[in-house]
């Protein structure tokens, strides 16, 4: 599904990506996880688009996106959404959400000059869209609301909606569970896996190990921009090189 | 009941009502005066609409504004007296005239993101104002372009009292509100949205950051020319220092007076600002010790302007009393009227 090879990313003579190469399977719950500085977010704006790597490829189902903008990577299929997702605070969730997908529909200023049947018709499957991502995420009820007015897990819901009514076919989702209570946690962990049901792919960061634990089917880990193990979770929790990347090698432990 | 009326000045039948009231303005004025202020008022108003494109929607603060205002005055006054135009045709070229120079500048500035784009486009407008001031063989510099050629008739009607001129203005105000109307309320509006909510955001989104913010700006410089044109017919004399940037910082003014990004907010900032300035006409320039704690007031505490503060509570009290009534019949469903946002 997402293939990467040899991604590297250079700031000045700073290798916050070095030579990754990694797999990511179609329909599966995929996780990064890493000390903070280890290139996880560096990682995903890489697979975004929004930085262009230094070297490597990125090849979503067999076509290379490396060198492709962001918003062309999105057309592909990648959608993502941010640690913190600024929404229009004065606006109704659902007015946020109808722009979404945006992406999917043709209509210009001449369009809306003359009032076209197209207009009209994209901005109905662009409100159904909304409606229908709202429902996914368990949020109709409030889809009157101001962003102001929701709780800071519904804001998360919202971004993850936002984020599917790209209609895309991987997810990349930046440390959905920050900020949130451990029931909340469950919540969305719940929620990720649904998504992974309906035929989703899914990439995430976090720091919460019971979620990513729970829910991963193949855990990346990185240290210092470079990956140190790859696999299961249960095969990640054994290995060295993640304990030592953890809680530090003995003879840091000695010094 | 306080709620009840609110919601009435949201109903789209509204806007009727208004029409109305602006049509038969001219026949209760008590002056000419009087109905030359609200023509002016109108003119600055299409102008502000324009500013409300790229910064109230699109969220870049564009300082070039009052430049792309001058432009299309000069484009229309110079054709019109220089070169023998008449005024309909130099109306349409000082249309184009400002879309070109507004795609170039905003191909260049709109490179540039927050302050940047800002300071860039303040050099703008003021390199514009220098070209006015200082080209004299082709704008006669300090001393202005006079002569301006009034707007041609139409067989009954013709445009050399303020009346009519009056209603002309009306016809190009109610015009560019319809235009913005739709526009805000279309995806094309939602996606300038998105924009001002991020770039980052909005790149996620699938949007082309370049191609929707110039045309966005492309968008607001073009209004800005039609309001310039209209000025400098109707005015017939127009001089560099209609390029000052302090014309800039007014419509930022009216705009964030009546409510940045909101349908009426631009009208309801320029009206309100214009004749308050009138009425304070007595105090001459100790008006701004009015006007400065005034600003201060409602930008601290009204900060989405008259409008959008007016909208955002009306919103929440349906949404308020549509939830109660929801919990009292015990049943989770829909959550009450949507109200138009963009009103």
């Amino acid at each position: 599904m997402l293939r990467i090879e040899n991604l590297t990313k250079m700031f000045g003579g700073l290798a916050a990506v070095k030579d990754i190469s990694v797999e990511f399977e179609a329909n599966q719950v995929n996780a990064i996880i890493g000390p903070n500085g280890a290139g996880k977010s560096t990682f995903f704006n890489l697979v975004a688009g929004s930085h262009k790597p230094s070297f490597g490829h990125i090849i979503l189902d067999g076509e290379d996106i490396t060198t492709l903008r962001c918003d062309y990577i999105a057309r592909r299929g990648v959608g993502r959404t941010f640690q913190t997702t600024n929404l229009f605070e004065q606006a109704s969730v659902l007015d946020n959400l109808i722009v979404g997908h945006r992406l999917r529909t043709r209509s210009g200023l001449w369009d809306v000059l003359v009032n076209s049947r197209r207009l009209q018709q994209e901005e109905k499957l662009s409100r159904d869209k909304a409606r229908e991502a709202l429902e996914f995420v368990g949020l109709s009820h409030v889809e009157n609301r101001f962003i102001a007015d929701i709780t800071q897990e519904e804001r998360k819901r919202v971004a993850f909606a936002l984020a599917l009514t790209t209609d895309p076919k991987i997810l990349l989702l930046d440390e959905p569970a920050a900020g949130i209570n451990p029931e909340e946690t469950q919540g969305l962990a719940e929620l990720i896996g649904r998504m992974k049901d309906h035929g989703l792919t899914v990439c995430l960061i976090e720091h919460k190990m019971d979620m990513v634990m729970g829910i991963a089917d193949k855990i990346m880990v990185l240290d210092h921009g470079e990956k140190i193990a790859e696999g299961t979770p249960e095969q990640v929790r054994e290995d060295p090189a993640v304990i030592e990347a953890y809680l530090g090698s003995d003879d840091d432990a000695a010094a | 009941m306080w709620l009840k009326l609110a919601a009435l000045l949201t109903r789209p039948a509204t806007k009727y009502f208004f029409i109305a009231l602006a049509l038969v303005f001219p026949l209760v004025a008590q002056n000419e005066y009087q109905i030359y202020v609200m023509a002016s008022a109108f003119v600055w108003a299409i102008a502000v609409y324009g500013l409300n494109i790229i910064t109230g929607y699109c969220g870049q603060l564009n300082l070039a504004h009052g430049g792309f205002f001058a432009l299309g005055a000069y484009t229309l006054g110079l054709l019109t007296a220089d070169y023998g135009w008449s005024y309909w045709p130099a109306l349409v070229a000082a249309l184009v005239m400002t879309a070109v120079v507004g795609f170039f500048v905003g191909v260049v500035s709109l490179r540039l993101k927050e302050h940047y784009f800002a300071i860039f486009t303040l050099c703008v407008g003021f390199i514009m104002y220098l070209l006015m001031d200082k080209w004299e063989e082709l704008t006669h510099g300090p001393v202005g372009v006079r002569n301006i050629a009034p707007p041609n008739g139409f067989g009954l009607v013709d445009f050399t009292d303020t009346t009519s001129i009056y209603y002309l203005v009306l016809v190009f105000l109610v015009l560019t509100m319809w235009f913005i109307g739709r526009l805000s309320r279309s995806l094309l509006g939602r996606t300038f949205t998105a924009i001002r909510n991020g770039d980052e955001l909005a790149q996620s989104l699938g949007i082309n950051l370049m191609r929707n913010k110039v045309l966005a700006f492309v968008l607001s410089t073009t209004f800005a020319g039609l309001a310039g044109a209209l000025y400098a017919g109707m005015v017939r004399f127009i001089g560099p220092e209609d390029a000052n940037v302090l014309h800039t910082f007014d419509m930022i003014t009216y705009l964030l007076v009546g409510g940045i990004g909101t349908l009426s907010g631009p009208l309801v900032g320029t009206m309100g600002i214009v004749w308050l300035t009138q009425s304070l006409q007595f105090m001459e320039e100790y008006r701004m010790i009015l006007f400065g704690p005034l600003l201060v007031f409602l930008v601290i505490f009204f900060p989405r302007g008259i409008v959008g503060s007016f909208l955002s509570w009306l919103h929440r009290r349906t949404q308020g009393e549509a939830e109660a009534a929801a919990k009292t019949q015990q049943s989770r469903g829909t959550t009450g009227r949507r109200v138009n946002n963009n009103a």
